[in-house]
């Protein structure tokens, strides 16, 4: 009998790890089996662990804060006892160049995906709080984008791995160091990079590469620039740097490339772009055209004069029929699309030809190598090489297919050819092409023990970390030394800008381990190194260094154009093209446009950041057109299964006008099974789909509805899209479109004939019976041109990092109580196929007559002498009649404690100058108060008044296209004075007689007289 | 006081009553018929609801507004519906007592000292929800002019600060015209009162009442001075309530027939309240020959009539949202006759309009039941009335980027259940220990109509 029960039990344990939620450790078959038995026995062992074993797992946010709390008492106490032998030094002088209340700046620079970018990193007291585009950087020019906003709230995230750990227990980086010292140099070393183009990180692992002459490097980054590189080396033979300067540029097509928010050298495309889409000259302004074909509907494609939603499978036709209409040798595609309308492809070469040399063909980042090295060979024959299309040796120190490189180390791991695995940075488990199965592959090279010591080092305890030997924390790189290229090839140094919070070590940390160089420091290592490579010398060298650091770069560093041709028969290189099912639905595989690749999924700005079109937060989704979701009788909402090759994941369905018909886009990034309190669990993994075959774009994918449905948190009201695919509530469509006249619109042409085109008469001001309050000093205004907007985002989460702007979660979202003080609202126009998007950036419009002044029982919301809106929070009860009385709804109230008066890492990341806002009170922007104040001081000190762009909002200061500005409306002379002069000057609802500070410049397309639709 | 032409109301009281068997009905009520299952049955459920009101506001309290379903845009909900709702309720009794004492309406006298505390507990139960639906409430006192060495005033420009006054005067008022009146009956109690308890209690509350003609000229006296102070109030508390909205740019709130249409529509509610209090009270406590039919006759009449003057106010304002041409106000209207909660306008809509017009017919004013369902139609269309107001205005302002659905937490429903824990609480307390018919009065009326009898 008691044979019995253990078979039966067996055959449970088994049925467990066959089943969809098996475990990847266990300790006994009872275990496994879950019997009552097992139940019983720990109920009787670990009486704590009474409750469902699952529920033990579970552990709430709540419950971590108090551990964290428990245990930062019992590290104090500890930390009684013992007095640090150290001398320290009183505060009778204080250190050179700070005062306290005034912030630094120092300039860094911040990576992503290998490339890096100039910011200037606010610092209160030696501590960063905010970052800032760096002026003087050629990637930033001073703009900035969402992820470099949000960077910082990474260095303070209480997630961060804290410690060294070995084997899952806490050990230093002393035990490591020394454990580390036994390997021997003819060990089987593998080491995983993300794309590293600092020099000095690569000059330290090639010197390991030489002294392990049995060691690999291999790079893997999930989402970044692979097809571009191997596009360059299928068109040139070798891999180079494509640098375009949409500044230059009259006309671009963009193939599916989202330019603006995405790949390298976004944030300066963004402003090139911009400078393109200026209307200071009025109507005799020269506006540049903007064609883009793309399958969803991006931030790129809605600035776009004409978008043609295509798939982006079908971008391959387009781009071979316009090839060879250019007369470049290419046979036509064996995927014809029929969704390319005819005449459309001539109409744009013919516009392209009409701009020679001043013309960008650009591919996107997720495009096959074939679409990139057509657009070189497209942007040769028209001229465009070397003006607008410069190509430079690459920034990668060493550039490879990543996928093979991947592949091999994957390959290396199943032959245990792999002794040690050392991976800085990556996160290979969670992102690794699923046909690769690197996780079972690391797994069982452990197991068998050919993998012999796995060491990982990152910012968090992941996905991959769970396996390794040794977790070494790594430095964020506001803490740490380094150095990389930017998009053109500027080096910019990375200083840090506050020690180490925790135990952590850099990449040149770890690799100066094996080289023998541990007991040099980062800084002079990354020193050391450029004195190797600088021509300076001594005194010379400490000025250049000391410049560098200052600049944040390095001047004339940048990489030099060199002149590649075109191969002839790089068309035949890139392989044979098979023909496949044109009805069959394509899936197309995209970073998310908050958390990116997954690198910032436990980011709470970014997950609560209202992705651009879309608008939902805290989650990823099947995004596809309201025809597809009809076909396959979905709706927004409808909960699916996706099924790809063999390979299903469950997705919650998210309908988007404009989007291309039978294609479905899944962001990466989300799914995340160990991240943190953040990351770990909103949406879904869409890298289980993903393979190295198809890392982009697949076709067969397979939808199958499971009846359930999921619930997005939207930031702003969706129009109800039916089955049928019509608006369902067709009179709230009607009541934007009629008569509100929110977003005013012109084409050229209409704005040459009418430059007057934004004023309606119907809805000017009425005469006030109030007589009008003297603004005798400063009247501050903003003017916020909704022709340089592509609503990135930046704005947003440079408000919420300048104004300490709470988190609030998806349920809270999803209850209509986020907290951001200025949003993007995004109408459409024209049908559901293919619409306009339209971007209106809306902050505090900082009324004159402001509605919601008067209604505050106790005067908490008053006006300022400069004509501000001033919040008190101290006064404010939380009536919120205020908001209930704005017309534009930008007030936003604490209807819970809000903000994270509990975490302790979390208070760094504070703007002290700022207030953090407690429960009940009412909040809203401010425009920035506490700069002006302090611009205001500093003028008052120096005896004159505040100058023009003395001030910038922190709105302004992020947007990477300068489309707000920020100033004295008083003086006729200041920009912003200019701008709101111009004919295109609107204010939001100014029938309402609210007198709006805020205004807008109206949007201005130019599309293509010779082209319809 | 001789009635008029051939027409020959039903008497206001029932037949055989004296001074004495007047006096005995109500008293006995309070002092002999001690407890009873039903009442305590009753007062049971009230005080579980009152313990849910218990748990809500503490709950509100730790947490926060955000337990209920507020959001923006609808940064009011349940909270401000509720208090607009009970605060119409709340208009019914001082109406009665001093409106109608102005107006030498005796009918007025068996009816008033229940619609009074009826008011009272009504104005309790409004009054906490502009408290609770602070974000802060424990600074409530920031919206009363205190010294301070701040010099800090609240912002008079604000109707929610003359709500704070017009509440506040209206509740001490009616509290005040209240006890004047009980202060005879007490004393009528204290003298009845077979054990000490009641003898010390009611003997305190009663205030020396020895019944002397000059006792008698100063309530008189101070009965008509509290009448002509309260009498201004009925009609002040409501339309400074509806300054609350019409103050306010919202479409759907910034009209100025809300004055009005807002006293009409409480007098509508209160009415519909008393009836709805009336009708098993007279039943449960045999009350019928002192609230005769003849009492919810013409308490039905009154309720036809505002009724109607709250129906005059909404054709006015969806006339107007269309004739006045404005896109915001014709897009409010639209909004709330084919909107999301276009059911709900509908359902206010046959509630308070087009139920009651069967008050018309007097074989139907006559019908109890058919009183009672039309009394708790009328409380039902009044609440959905303010929702709408409130709610409906709200979630579909001006820019549709900020367009919003509003849905009721569990912990919004709560709260106005809650509330009537608290008014049924008191109101369950007031029918066992004070006379619920004021026993004066009546015996007045007694008197006056066996004088009109002997005139007949």
């Amino acid at each position: 009998m008691n044979e019995e029960k253990n078979s039966n039990h067996l055959a449970q344990a088994r049925a467990r790890l066959e089943g969809p939620d098996a475990p990847r450790f266990w300790q006994s078959v009872e275990e496994l089996a879950n019997t009552k038995l097992f139940r019983n026995f720990l109920e009787n062992e670990f009486p704590a662990n009474a409750e469902s074993d699952r529920k033990t797992f579970s552990v709430d946010r709540r419950e971590v804060l108090k551990l964290a709390a428990a245990s930062a008492a019992i590290a104090s106490m500890s930390a009684c006892t013992k007095l640090p032998t150290e001398k320290i030094v009183p505060y009778a002088h204080p250190p050179e160049e700070i005062i306290p209340g005034r912030p630094l700046f120092y300039a860094t620079s911040f990576p992503h995906h290998g490339v890096s970018t100039g910011v200037l990193v606010e610092s209160h007291m030696g501590r960063p709080t905010k970052i800032e585009g760096n002026p003087e950087h050629p990637g930033s020019q001073g703009g900035t984008s969402v992820f470099m906003q949000a960077s910082i709230l990474d260095m303070y995230d209480p997630d961060r791995s804290q410690a060294v750990l070995h084997e899952g227990r806490v050990s230093t980086w002393a035990d490591f160091t020394a454990a580390m010292g036994f390997i021997p140099t003819g060990a089987r070393l593998r080491i995983l990079t993300g794309t590293v183009t600092s020099p000095t990180l690569a000059w330290q692992i090639e010197n390991l590469l030489k002294k392990f002459p049995q060691a690999k490097w291999h790079q893997w980054d999930p989402s970044g620039g692979q097809n571009v590189r191997e596009g360059a080396r299928l068109a040139f033979g070798r891999p180079v740097q494509t640098v375009y300067r949409f500044d230059q540029a009259d006309v671009i097509l963009s193939l599916d490339a989202d330019f603006l928010v995405n790949g390298s050298g976004y944030v300066r495309h963004s402003r090139d772009f911009a400078r393109r889409r200026d209307l200071a000259a009025g109507p005799s302004s020269r506006l540049n055209r903007l064609y883009v074909a793309e399958s969803m509907l991006t931030s790129t494609g809605a600035v776009a004069d004409h978008r043609l939603a295509l798939r982006s499978s079908d971008i391959d036709d387009l781009v071979r029929r316009l090839a060879a209409a250019a007369g470049v040798a290419v046979p036509p595609s064996a995927n014809a699309s029929a969704k390319i309308p005819s005449g459309w492809v001539s109409t744009v070469l013919r516009d392209l030809n009409a701009h020679p040399g001043a013309s960008i063909v650009v591919a996107g980042e997720h495009q096959p190598p074939l679409v990139h090295a057509l657009a070189h060979a497209i942007n040769e024959k028209l001229g465009n090489v070397g003006k607008t299309v410069i190509y430079t040796e690459p920034l990668e120190a060493r550039p490879v297919d990543q996928l093979d490189s991947l592949g091999d180390l994957v390959g290396d791991l199943k032959s245990g050819q792999a002794e040690l695995l050392l991976v800085l940075g990556g996160n290979p488990v969670y992102n690794a092409p699923a046909d690769f199965e690197f996780e079972s592959a690391l797994h069982d090279a452990i197991a068998a023990n050919t993998l012999k010591l796995f060491i990982h080092s990152g910012l968090y305890n992941d996905e991959t970390s769970e396996y390794a030997h040794w977790h070494v924390p790594a430095t964020h790189y506001l803490e740490s030394w380094s150095d990389g290229r930017a998009y053109d090839g500027t080096v910019g140094i990375l200083q840090p800008l506050i020690a180490p919070l925790y135990d952590s070590h850099s990449a040149h940390e770890m690799i100066a381990l094996f080289t023998g160089d541990s007991g040099t420091s980062p800084h002079d290592m990354v020193r050391s190194y450029w004195q190797s490579q600088r021509p300076e010398r001594g005194k010379a060298f400490e000025d250049f260094w000391e410049t560098s650091l200052h600049d944040g770069l390095m001047a004339r560093s940048a990489l030099p154009a060199i002149a590649v041709p075109v191969r002839a028969d790089f068309v035949s290189q890139g392989g044979s093209q098979t023909a496949s099912d044109p009805n069959q639905l394509e899936v197309v595989f995209r970073p998310d446009p908050a958390v990116d690749d997954g690198e910032y999924a436990n980011n709470g700005w970014l997950q609560e950041t209202p992705r651009p079109i879309t608008r939902f937060t805290w989650d990823n989704a099947a995004l596809m057109s309201p025809a597809t979701a009809e076909q396959h009788n979905l709706s927004s909402g409808s909960y699916v299964m996706l099924r790809l090759g063999g390979r299903t994941v469950q997705a919650g369905v998210f309908v988007v006008p404009g989007h291309a018909d039978n294609s479905v886009t899944l962001h990466l990034g989300y799914g995340r099974r160990r991240s943190g309190q953040v990351g770990t669990g909103p949406g879904f993994n869409a890298y289980l789909l993903r393979t190295s075959r198809a890392p982009w774009i697949a076709r067969g994918l397979e939808i199958e509805s499971t009846g359930k449905t999921y619930s997005f948190a939207t930031v702003q009201f969706q129009y109800t899209i039916d089955v049928a695919g019509h608006p369902a509530d067709e009179e709230s469509v009607n009541a934007f479109n009629r008569h509100r006249d929110l977003v005013r619109i012109a084409t050229m042409e209409e704005f040459r004939k009418n430059p007057d085109f934004a004023r309606n008469p119907e809805l000017e001001p009425d005469q006030s019976i109030y007589p009008q309050i003297p603004y005798d000093s400063y009247r501050w205004g903003m003017s916020i041109d909704l022709n340089r907007c592509i609503g990135c985002n930046a704005c947003l989460t440079a408000c919420v990092a300048e104004n300490n702007i709470a988190t609030v979660g998806k349920d809270q979202v999803a209850r209509g109580r986020m907290m951001h003080w200025i949003r993007i609202d995004t109408y459409f126009q024209g049908g559901l196929e293919n619409p306009t998007a339209y971007f209106e950036p809306t902050p505090c419009m900082q009324c004159e007559n402001a509605p919601c002044e008067y209604v505050c029982p106790v005067g908490a919301t008053t006006h300022s002498s400069e004509g501000l809106n001033d919040m008190v929070y101290n006064r404010c009860v939380g009536t919120r009649y205020c908001s209930n009385n704005c017309p534009y709804k930008v007030r936003r109230f604490n209807f819970y404690l809000f903000s994270d008066y509990t975490t302790p890492s979390l208070y760094g990341v504070r703007n002290p100058n700022v207030t953090v806002r407690s429960r009940g009170v009412m909040e809203k922007c401010t425009y920035c108060v506490q700069r002006i104040n302090a611009a205001k001081i500093r003028a008052e000190e120096e005896n004159r008044t505040v100058r023009d762009g003395e001030i910038v909002t922190a709105c302004q200061a992020a947007c990477p296209t300068e489309a707000i500005i920020f100033g004295d409306i008083n003086d006729p002379g200041s920009r912003v004075s200019r701008l709101k002069a111009q004919s295109r000057n609107y204010g939001l609802l100014e029938d309402l007689n609210t007198r709006p500070r805020t205004t807008y410049l109206a949007r201005v397309l130019n599309p293509n007289p010779e082209m319809t639709g | 006081m001789a009635s008029v032409g051939s027409h020959q109301p039903e008497p206001l009281i029932g037949p055989g009553h004296t001074f004495e068997t007047v006096t005995d009905k109500i008293s006995s009520i309070v002092l002999t018929r001690g407890t009873t299952p039903g009442w305590v049955f009753g007062f049971f459920i009230a005080f579980c609801l009152l313990m849910l009101l218990n748990l809500v506001i503490t709950l509100l309290m730790i947490k926060g507004v955000g337990i209920w379903g507020i959001k923006i845009p609808t940064a009011w909900g349940f909270a401000i519906v509720n208090f607009v709702w009970w605060i119409g309720i709340g208009h019914a009794g001082t109406l009665i007592s001093a409106i109608l004492l102005l107006l030498h309406q005796t009918w007025r006298t068996s009816i008033n000292r229940f619609a009074e505390a009826m008011t009272i507990f009504a104005v309790m139960c409004a009054g906490m929800f502009p408290l609770l639906h602070m974000g802060r409430p424990w600074l409530f006192y920031y919206l009363m002019p205190y010294p301070n060495p701040m010099w800090l005033w609240p912002q008079f420009r604000s109707p929610l600060v003359w709500d704070v006054f017009a509440v506040s005067t209206y509740f001490t008022v009616s509290v005040l015209f209240w006890f004047v009146g009980l202060i005879p009956d007490l004393a009528t109690l204290r003298d009845r009162a077979k054990n000490k308890a009641s003898q010390i209690i009611y003997g305190i509350l009663a205030l020396g009442w020895r019944g002397s003609a000059v006792h008698w000229s100063r309530y008189e006296m101070a009965s008509l001075l509290l009448a002509g102070l309260a009498t201004p109030l009925v009609l002040s508390v409501h339309t400074v309530v509806s300054f609350d909205f019409t103050i306010g740019i919202i479409p759907g709130w910034h009209s100025t027939i809300f004055p009005p249409y807002f006293v009409a529509g409480a007098i509508y509610s209160g009415f519909a309240m008393v009836l709805t209090l009336a009708i098993p009270i007279r039943r449960v406590y045999h009350l019928e020959d002192l609230v005769t039919e003849r009492h919810l006759d013409i308490m039905a009449k009154v309720m036809l009539a505002t009724g109607l003057i709250v129906t005059y106010g909404y054709i006015s304002e969806t006339f107007m949202a269309f004739y006045g041409g404005n896109e915001y106000e014709r897009y409010m209207m639209m909004n709330r006759l084919a909107g999301p909660y276009a059911h709900l306008y509908w359902l206010l809509i046959s509630c308070n309009l087009l139920i009651p017009q069967s008050l018309w017919s007097r074989r139907l004013r006559h019908s109890i039941p058919w009183l009672f369902f039309i009394s708790l139609v009328v409380n039902m269309g009044m609440w959905l009335e303010r929702f709408v107001i409130v709610v409906v205005s709200l979630h579909r302002d001006f820019l549709p980027s900020s367009w919003a659905m509003y849905y009721p937490t569990r912990w919004d429903w709560a709260t106005y259940l809650g509330t009537f824990g608290l008014f049924f609480f008191f109101f369950y307390l007031f029918l066992r220990f004070l006379p619920m018919i004021s026993i004066v009065e009546v015996r007045a009326l007694v008197h006056e109509t066996s004088e009109e009898q002997v005139h007949t």
